[in-house]
């Protein structure tokens, strides 16, 4: 049934546009928010060790700090504020009370290294955390540590080298990879000291059997995957690949990117992946930050169990405790100071713990009926899925290649206009195998409503380029600023501010 | 479309050389390279003196969208580079065939320019690539 | 459910137009075989009260004991503004700024943030951040390795007086490209690393020397003469420090004749919580001509096509979403909201701020030793000069002292004696601005019953 779509324009009429100083113009010299430190009192360096003139730190009043740091958050797009169809990135609802939660006082003021015995409610969260990660993933182990998928990603291939060398097979330096892989996983497996092999994708989405079956052997360390992949569909002969690398001694590790399609619906320890890591800030629904912090707590099967970075919190006798080298003696050694992003950890507890088995179970459902729903829908109106045959996973591509060719107007031009309409752009680009993509991931928090308004605006930008292309080319004109200069941006470095350099 | 100097010799991957009266040769990326790539940011050539064998990775030319090797078309020895893209990257786009020479070498065998691709060969393989 | 927003008419209706008969039938593509049977083991949802509840019952098992470890964590006051500022959605609930013009708030910021960590650590560029100071010790190396052309070696210098985690770390990280980790040790009397013990490496392939100041004990190395002994056997020079004790301290571009040439450290002393470990964020800064090896998300300024300023991320091209297997690093969400509270701090606090909390702290460190080893055996190991953090040995093993003075609720400090047997029985202790004199006397007059029956 086609459901019609109702007429809608861009969001602003060239109304006021927002714009903030630097905050360095702000400064006056002498100026401060004494409320906020103590009174001086000496101290004491040695000469030729003290600091001699002050950093370039501004000079404000708290007022002036607080209005500044306001204004300049008034100008984001973000979740809160904007449908946020960024695919491959997750951009649900970012539940208040994860952070009320994490951020209670004790947790807050308590230092990593204080002792076992007086850390033991956090340890019970982070305990239970591991548990329900390992059962909703189909995983024997769980280490919290990574602090984003890139460090998930390398305890990946790092466990896995490390499962080889301990096994004396030290030829296996070869990492599998589809060409339609996110850029970490060749950039990680470099990071590990192994050589990619990348094999390429079908025209229907799913992997190339035959390449792969070329491509494995006594090098083989093992292979990277994503599933659904990058491409938004999910690879149906998976337990076919997992057969194919096992057998030539390889072992599978899952790029838990797009763990959103199927949790709750399907396990990739089930699938028969060695080792996972999952992006809490994805999944789990921890906040993105403006880039950050994530978390990329992986998981392990058997084979793997002895190599998890540590620390790994323990349970002996009701009692928790880090586990470490002395415990994990193979394992692949710590990534970083402390234990990860504790403060991002307890937010995804609290959120898993607010789903529950029902919730989880939705998860999946419902972010792939939006997926899908925005996909028929946007069909209908004569888009061009990039996979029109498959289902979509919880992300599609829809491809602007023919309005580029006919109209000369591109999905960049796409994504901008739609900024324009109020709407943060989906990712643009990426998979880099599909010319002229966007890739859409609406997420399950969103309702039937703001996808019909997003699929009307990009009805009402598809009028646009047809009439007038060069409107879309020059969007966006309602923003604090037009489109950028990247190639002034990577010439004419301004990295830093320089007070006698310029005078903007 | 662009014209290419007869006297260029190619790799598929888009680099030429150019056999200069000396005896040494000048490397450069082509036109369609550089179109391809877009406005060139920062050029990073090799050293004086470097020894470069045939396909091995000599320079990278990178531009806002993408970062890319540039292989030698032959083995040799470094003995000079293009100190210009220095400040002036765009070179390459604007005169590929020319003021943005990137490198040249003191050939270790002459024959390594027989087996590359000529001018027409190469306007070929860009013309397939288009398909 | 929580969070989901579908009534049973939207299901109807957005299944109609899918043409599909059940929302069960959208994984028709997934073999039934894979499908889950039941996560049993997930237990059943809990409402926002009910949650709440729980988190406050765990919290309140853990309290809110006096602290006094530093050991690369560090408690000081966070203005109220600080986090009430960055847990606004638009900055909360953002992401990478993909999209500049819909970013300009984070870009800015981050701008803004660049700016102030160069100065501080008296370099030109810095990048937007990394994990940690950890971490963010590895990335040095490695982008070292890259950096230096004419050295081949890849041997790393590193101090014993270097935080000993931070070098796990860099092994972690970096051994599987082929790094070689050398320690350097410190000289027992003063705890301090000396120039001399680094001569028997004179006249060697040394790729880069790393200098932690203040060092892991607290103390203050003598980074001028380091700092020159790697330039002059053509070693880069890496230095890893405390962003707050910069406020009192030379910076690492001012060290030696020509200054460093990769600063890092953990920027977590800046306005972010100790959290129970993290997160925090790792910061680098170095020289102008390493840039383009310089790890990390980077933030320009530009101009629009009306000509007005704004900014955008740049060099994308070394990252990984574009070099892929040759990118710098495989960095890619990084620690944004961190940066967004160390910005707002420093403003807040400025210079002199910072200067008077630093000092405050370094003040609160000397009346803690002076009150703890007035206590029978207790003893400071090493007298030199420091910022807020000394070692001290006891006469009992420190491991069952630091439990019973967490019983009476009191964190003395941390234990060295694994990673530094040759020390004795020794905790590594630390006071900041936040350690009242009633806090110290409340830990000394612990300690002293503590110790009393051991």
């Amino acid at each position: 049934m086609r459901l019609p779509c109702k007429p809608c324009s861009p969001k602003y009429d060239h109304g006021e546009v927002m714009s903030e100083q630097l905050i360095f113009k702000h400064s006056r010299p002498g100026r401060s928010a004494p409320g906020q430190y103590p009174q001086a009192v000496a101290s004491e360096v040695p000469e030729h060790l003290r600091r001699r003139k002050r950093a370039a730190l501004p000079e404000v009043s708290e007022l002036q700090a607080v209005r500044h740091f306001t204004r300049l958050s008034q100008l984001n797009f973000s979740i809160d504020t904007h449908f946020y169809p960024l695919g491959s990135c997750t951009m649900k609802y970012n539940p208040r009370a994860c952070n009320a939660f994490a951020m209670l006082p004790e947790f807050l003021g308590r230092h990593p290294f204080g002792p076992s015995s007086s850390g033991q409610g956090f340890l019970e969260c982070m305990f239970e955390l591991q548990e329900m990660l390992k059962e909703v993933t189909g995983m024997k182990g769980v280490s919290l540590t990574p602090m984003a998928g890139a460090q998930g990603e390398f305890a990946g291939v790092a466990m896995i080298r490390a499962y080889h060398k301990a096994r004396g097979d030290l030829a296996r330096t070869e990492i599998i990879v589809p060409d339609a892989a996110h850029g970490t996983n060749p950039a990680t497996a470099t990071m590990c000291g192994c050589t990619v092999v990348e094999i390429p994708s079908l025209a229907n989405g799913d992997i190339d059997l035959d390449a792969l079956k070329q491509a494995v052997g006594p090098k083989t360390a093992g292979i990277m995957l994503t599933n659904p992949s990058t491409l938004g569909v999910f690879e149906r002969r998976i337990q076919e690949v997992a057969r194919i690398v096992h057998e030539a001694g390889g072992l599978l590790y899952y790029d838990g990117a797009n763990l959103n399609a199927i949790l709750g619906k399907v396990r990739p320890g089930d699938m028969g992946f060695d080792v996972i890591h999952m992006n809490l800030h994805k999944t789990f629904s921890t906040p993105h930050g403006g880039g950050g912090p994530g978390s990329g707590a992986v998981g392990v099967g058997q084979r793997l169990l002895p190599f998890m970075p540590i620390p790994v919190v323990g349970k002996e006798n009701g009692v928790f405790r880090w586990l470490d080298e002395r415990d994990l003696p193979q394992s692949i050694g710590r990534l970083s100071a402390f234990m990860g992003n504790a403060g991002v950890l307890l937010r995804a507890y609290v959120y898993m713990r607010m789903l529950g088995r029902a919730g989880m179970q939705r998860v999946a459902e419902f972010s792939a009926l939006n997926a899908n729903y925005l996909l028929a829908r946007l069909r209908q109106e004569g888009f061009d899925a990039a996979y029109p045959d498959r289902r979509a996973s919880h992300e599609f591509i829809i491809t602007i290649k023919r309005q580029a060719r006919e109209l000369g107007v591109t999905a960049m031009d796409f994504a901008k206009r739609l900024l324009d309409y109020g709407f943060h752009a989906p990712t643009t680009y990426f998979p880099l195998l599909v010319p002229e993509c966007l890739l859409i991931e609406p997420t399950e928090t969103e309702a039937k409503q703001d996808l019909d308004a997003f699929i009307a605006a990009l009805v009402s930008i598809q009028a646009e380029a047809e009439q007038d292309a060069a409107k879309v080319k020059g969007a966006p004109y309602t923003l604090p600023v037009r489109r950028l200069d990247d190639v002034r941006a990577a010439k004419q470095l301004d990295l830093t501010y320089k007070p006698e350099v310029q005078s903007a | 479309m662009s014209s290419i100097p007869s006297d260029l010799k190619f790799l598929d991957s888009h680099e030429w050389a150019r056999l200069e009266s000396d005896g040494t040769v000048t490397i450069g990326i082509s036109d369609h390279a550089q179109g391809a790539l877009g406005d060139l940011v920062f050029v990073e050539v090799p050293e004086v003196g470097k020894a470069l064998t045939k396909g091995g990775a000599a320079a990278v030319v990178e531009s806002v969208k993408a970062a890319s090797d540039v292989y030698s078309p032959v083995s040799g020895e470094v003995i000079a580079a293009n100190e210009a893209l220095g400040a002036a990257p765009e070179l390459v786009n604007t005169d590929p065939y020319g003021q943005g020479w990137l490198f040249k070498i003191k050939p270790a065998n002459k024959g390594e320019l027989d087996q590359l691709l000529t001018a027409t060969a190469y306007e070929k393989v860009v013309a397939d690539e288009a398909h | 459910m929580p969070f989901i927003p579908h009534t049973q008419a939207d299901v109807d209706e957005m299944l109609a137009a899918i043409g599909a008969d059940s929302i069960d039938a959208l994984f028709d593509e997934i073999p039934a075989a894979l499908r889950i049977k039941s996560l049993a083991g997930i237990p059943e949802a809990l409402n926002e009260m009910q949650i709440g509840r729980l988190m406050q019952t765990r919290a309140q098992r853990d309290g809110r004991p006096l602290n006094f470890i530093g050991a690369g964590a560090y408690e000081h006051h966070i203005p109220a503004a600080v986090w009430s500022i960055v847990t606004r959605g638009e900055f909360y609930s953002a992401y990478t700024p993909y999209q500049a013009e819909a970013s300009q708030g984070t870009l800015q910021l981050l701008y803004e943030y660049q700016t102030m960590m160069a100065s501080l650590t008296g370099m030109q560029v810095s990048n937007a951040s990394l994990y940690d100071g950890a971490s963010a010790l590895a990335e040095a190396c490695l982008m070292a390795v890259r950096a230096h052309r004419r050295s081949k070696s890849a041997r790393i210098l590193v101090p014993a007086a270097v935080n000993p985690i931070y070098l796990e770390v860099a092994r972690a990280i970096a051994e599987g490209q082929n790094l070689n980790f050398e320690i350097v040790p410190y000289e027992p009397g003063s705890g301090t690393t000396q120039p001399a013990s680094l001569d028997q490496y004179g006249g060697q392939d040394i790729t880069a020397v790393v200098v932690q100041q203040p060092n892991f004990f607290g103390l203050l190395e003598d980074v001028d003469a380091i700092t020159d002994w790697a330039h002059t056997n053509n070693a880069l020079a890496i230095a890893v420090v405390n962003p707050l004790s910069l406020a009192l301290l030379k910076p690492p571009g001012e060290w030696g004749a020509k200054g460093v040439d990769i600063v890092v450290g953990d920027g977590q002393p800046l306005g972010v919580p100790m959290s129970s470990g993290g997160p925090f964020f790792g910061f680098m800064t170095t020289r102008m001509e390493h840039v383009r090896q310089m790890p990390g998300r980077i933030i320009g300024r530009t101009l629009d096509l009306d000509g007005k300023p704004g900014f955008t991320l740049t060099l994308q091209a070394r990252e990984q979403h574009i070099r892929r297997s040759k990118a710098t690093s495989n960095i890619c969400t990084n620690q944004g909201l961190l940066v967004t509270a160390a910005t707002i701090h420093m403003s807040l606090l400025g210079s002199e701020g910072l200067e008077n909390v630093a000092a405050a702290s370094q003040a609160q460190t000397t009346k803690l030793i002076a009150a703890l080893t007035k206590i029978k055996g207790v003893k400071l190991a090493f007298s030199g000069p420091r910022f807020h953090e000394a070692v001290l040995q006891l006469e009992h093993s420190v491991e069952p002292v630091l439990e019973a003075l967490a019983r009476k609720n009191v964190i003395g400090g941390f234990d060295l004696t694994r990673r530094y047997p040759e020390l004795g029985n020794a905790l590594l202790v630390c006071a900041t601005e936040m350690r009242t004199d009633e806090d110290i006397a409340t830990y000394a007059a612990a300690l002293q019953a503590v110790l009393a029956q051991v």
